[in-house]
C-alpha cells in the first residue's frame, strides 16, 4: 500500500501558455508570471513564499534570484542538473518542508530557447568556454546532442533487437495527447510543424533522419515556455484552493560514461527504485507516467530502468498503443503531449510535475478516470554521456 | 571524411588532466591510465583513481585495437566544423586494454550501413593543423 506520508503537497501550478514569445519577453518574465499564477491557483500570495528553488536558467544566480522576485526566503536551493532539476528540487522542497524549515516552496522555469534560435539538438560542441577534461576529450568528434541519444538507441537495438516501430509507439501516443491539448496544438502550429494532427507509426519511420537511428518525429521540439509549481506543508495545503497532490517518494541520481558500462541503462535504474521503495508502490500501480521525452529512447530506457518492465523488454511493453490515455492499461504516458508534441524549452522537468498534478486533480485534457498515482521522472544532461534522472512519486487522497 | 573547411573544435590548454594524453598523440601514441594500487583502468585522464581515490596512477600506451561499442551517424549538424562533412559516424570504441573513448569511425563507404556495434577497429591518426596534436580516429581493423 502506498505510504500515507502527508508532509508536503503540490498546491499550485501554472504552465506558461505560449511556446513562441515576443522579443520583449525574457525568461525571468516567464518565471515571474508563472509564479504569480501558480500562487493564485493555490490561493496563496507573494509574501507566503519562504523557500525558493532555481536552476539558474533565467540567468540569475542564488544571490540574485530572491532579489529579482522580491522574496525573503530562508531556504535557497540552486540545484541545476539540466532537465530533471525540477524533480531534484521538488525532492529537496519536500525534505525542507518535512524538516520544518519552510512552508511554501516555489519552483519556477522560464526559457526563450526558440526565440533565441538556440541550436540545442544539432549545434554540437563549439570548442568555447573554459576547457574541462570532458570537453577536451569529446569536443573534436562532432557529437550533437541528438547523436548522443541516438547512440543509446543504436545500442539498445543491437543489444535487445528493439525495433524502430516499437520506438515510434512513444511518438504516436504523445501526439495523440497533444492533439487534445489546445496549448500543444497552438505550439505545433506556431512552431510550423508539418502537421498538428495524429501521426502513425509509418509517419515516424518515414520522417527525416537527424542522427541515425533517430528521426525527426522521435525528437522533441525547441520552444519557448516555462511554468511554476508551489509545494506547501500539510498545514498550508489544508486551506489551499485545489485538491493537494502529495509527494510520497523521491529519488535522485546521475550517471556518466564508464569503461565497460552499459549505455542503455539510465540513472533512473538508481533513482527509480529508491523512489518506489519510499512511496511503497509498485510501478504496475502507477496510473500516469510523466517521463522526460526528449527523444523516444529516453522514455523507453527509463520505463525499463524504473521497472515498468524488465531491461530490454521496453519495446514489447510499449507496443499496441498501450501508453495512450484511453488504452485501458497502465501507465498513460505524457498526457499533455510531452516534449515531442507540446512543450520543450530546454529543461522539461517542470512540465512533468505540472501534468502529473493536473491528472491527480482531474484537470487533464486527456484525463485518465480516477487517476490516483503518478510518477514524474526527469532526465537532464545527455542520456548517452553524463546525465541526471530524478523521480517524484505523487498521490492524491 | 572529406576535407573540412573549418577545423574541428580542438582540445584546449591549460587543462592539466588531459594535457599528457594530447601531448602523446603528437607521436601517435594512444595513452590511458591505470591505478597502481587497485589496477582499475582510468579514462578520461585524471589525477585520481575513480574506483579507490588513489593518486598513484601510471600512464600506459594502447595498441590501438578495439571494437565499436555504439555510434550514431550524424546527418544534421549546424556547427560549421561539421556542417559540410556529409554523414559521419561518431561513437564510442572499447579498446582492448579496457577503456572506452569517444571518436569517429571512418574508412567506410557508407557509415549508415557499414558501421556496426561490435565491429573490430584500429586507430587511424589525423594530424591537426599546427602539428601539435593528432586525433585518434578509428577504421575497420
Amino acid at each position: 500500500m502506498a505510504n500515507q506520508r502527508r508532509e508536503a503537497a503540490i498546491v499550485g501550478i501554472h504552465e506558461y501558455p505560449l511556446r513562441v514569445v515576443g522579443p520583449d519577453v525574457s525568461a525571468m518574465h516567464i518565471k515571474v508570471e508563472s509564479a504569480r499564477k501558480a500562487l493564485e491557483d493555490a490561493g496563496l500570495s507573494w509574501k507566503d513564499v519562504d523557500a525558493v528553488y532555481d536552476a539558474g536558467e533565467g540567468g540569475l544566480g542564488g544571490l540574485e534570484i530572491a532579489d529579482y522576485f522580491g522574496f525573503r526566503p530562508t531556504v535557497i536551493d540552486t540545484t541545476a542538473v539540466g532537465g530533471s532539476s525540477f524533480e531534484f528540487q521538488a525532492a529537496h522542497a519536500w525534505r525542507a518542508i518535512a524538516a520544518g524549515k519552510a512552508k511554501v516552496a516555489l519552483l519556477t522555469y522560464g526559457s526563450t530557447a526558440h526565440s533565441q534560435s538556440r541550436a540545442i539538438g544539432t549545434g554540437g560542441a563549439t570548442g568555447q568556454g573554459a576547457p574541462r577534461p570532458q570537453s577536451n576529450m569529446e569536443d573534436p568528434w562532432g557529437l550533437t546532442l541528438i547523436a548522443g541519444y541516438a547512440m543509446v538507441k543504436q545500442r539498445h537495438m543491437f543489444q535487445y533487437h528493439t525495433t524502430n516501430e516499437q520506438f515510434a509507439e512513444i511518438s504516436v501516443a504523445t501526439r495523440l495527447h497533444a492533439t487534445r491539448n489546445p496549448e500543444a496544438v497552438k505550439a505545433m502550429t506556431d512552431l510550423a510543424f508539418v502537421g498538428t494532427g495524429e501521426i502513425s507509426i509509418q509517419d515516424v519511420l518515414t520522417s527525416r533522419m537527424i542522427a541515425d537511428p533517430l528521426r525527426l518525429l522521435e525528437c522533441c521540439m525547441v520552444s519557448d515556455g516555462g511554468g511554476a509549481v508551489v509545494i506547501a506543508s500539510r498545514d498550508v495545503a489544508r486551506n489551499t484552493k485545489k485538491r493537494p497532490v502529495w509527494i510520497i517518494g523521491s529519488g535522485e541520481a546521475t550517471k556518466y560514461p564508464e569503461n565497460g558500462g552499459d549505455i542503455t541503462v539510465s540513472a533512473g535504474a538508481q533513482s527509480g527504485p529508491i523512489a518506489f521503495a519510499e512511496a511503497g508502490v509498485r510501478p504496475g500501480e502507477i496510473d500516469i507516467a510523466m517521463i522526460y521525452d526528449s527523444f523516444t529512447i529516453t522514455v523507453l530506457a527509463i520505463l525499463e530502468d524504473m521497472d515498468f518492465c524488465k531491461k530490454g523488454e521496453g519495446g514489447a511493453f510499449v507496443q499496441g498503443g498501450r501508453l495512450k490515455f484511453n488504452s485501458g492499461k497502465k501507465p498513460a504516458l505524457n498526457t499533455d503531449g510531452g516534449g515531442l508534441s507540446s512543450n520543450h524549452p530546454g529543461m522539461r522537468g517542470i512540465f512533468l510535475l505540472l501534468e502529473a498534478a493536473r491528472q491527480l486533480r482531474g484537470e487533464s485534457h486527456s484525463q485518465v478516470p480516477n487517476a490516483r498515482l503518478a510518477v514524474a521522472t526527469g532526465n537532464g544532461g545527455q542520456l548517452g554521456s553524463r546525465h541526471s534522472t530524478g523521480a517524484i512519486i505523487l498521490a492524491r487522497d | 571524411m572529406t576535407t573540412q573547411r573549418v577545423p574541428r573544435p580542438q582540445p584546449r590548454f591549460p587543462e592539466p588532466d588531459t594535457e599528457p594524453f594530447w601531448k602523446a598523440t603528437k607521436d601517435h601514441k594512444l595513452t590511458y591510465q591505470k591505478c597502481n594500487d587497485c589496477n582499475t583502468v582510468v579514462f578520461y585522464p585524471r589525477r585520481h583513481c575513480t574506483k579507490c581515490g588513489s593518486a598513484n596512477l601510471a600512464w600506459h600506451t594502447s595498441k590501438g585495437l578495439g571494437a565499436v561499442y555504439t555510434f550514431s551517424v550524424v546527418v544534421q549538424n549546424r556547427n560549421p566544423s561539421f556542417r559540410d562533412l556529409g554523414a559521419y559516424a561518431v561513437g564510442y570504441v572499447d579498446l582492448d586494454e579496457g577503456f572506452r573513448i569517444m571518436t569517429n569511425v571512418v574508412g567506410v563507404k557508407n557509415p549508415s550501413t557499414d558501421v556496426k556495434c561490435g565491429m573490430r577497429v584500429k586507430v587511424k591518426w589525423e594530424d591537426q593543423p599546427g602539428g601539435e596534436i593528432s586525433l585518434p580516429l578509428f577504421e575497420p581493423a
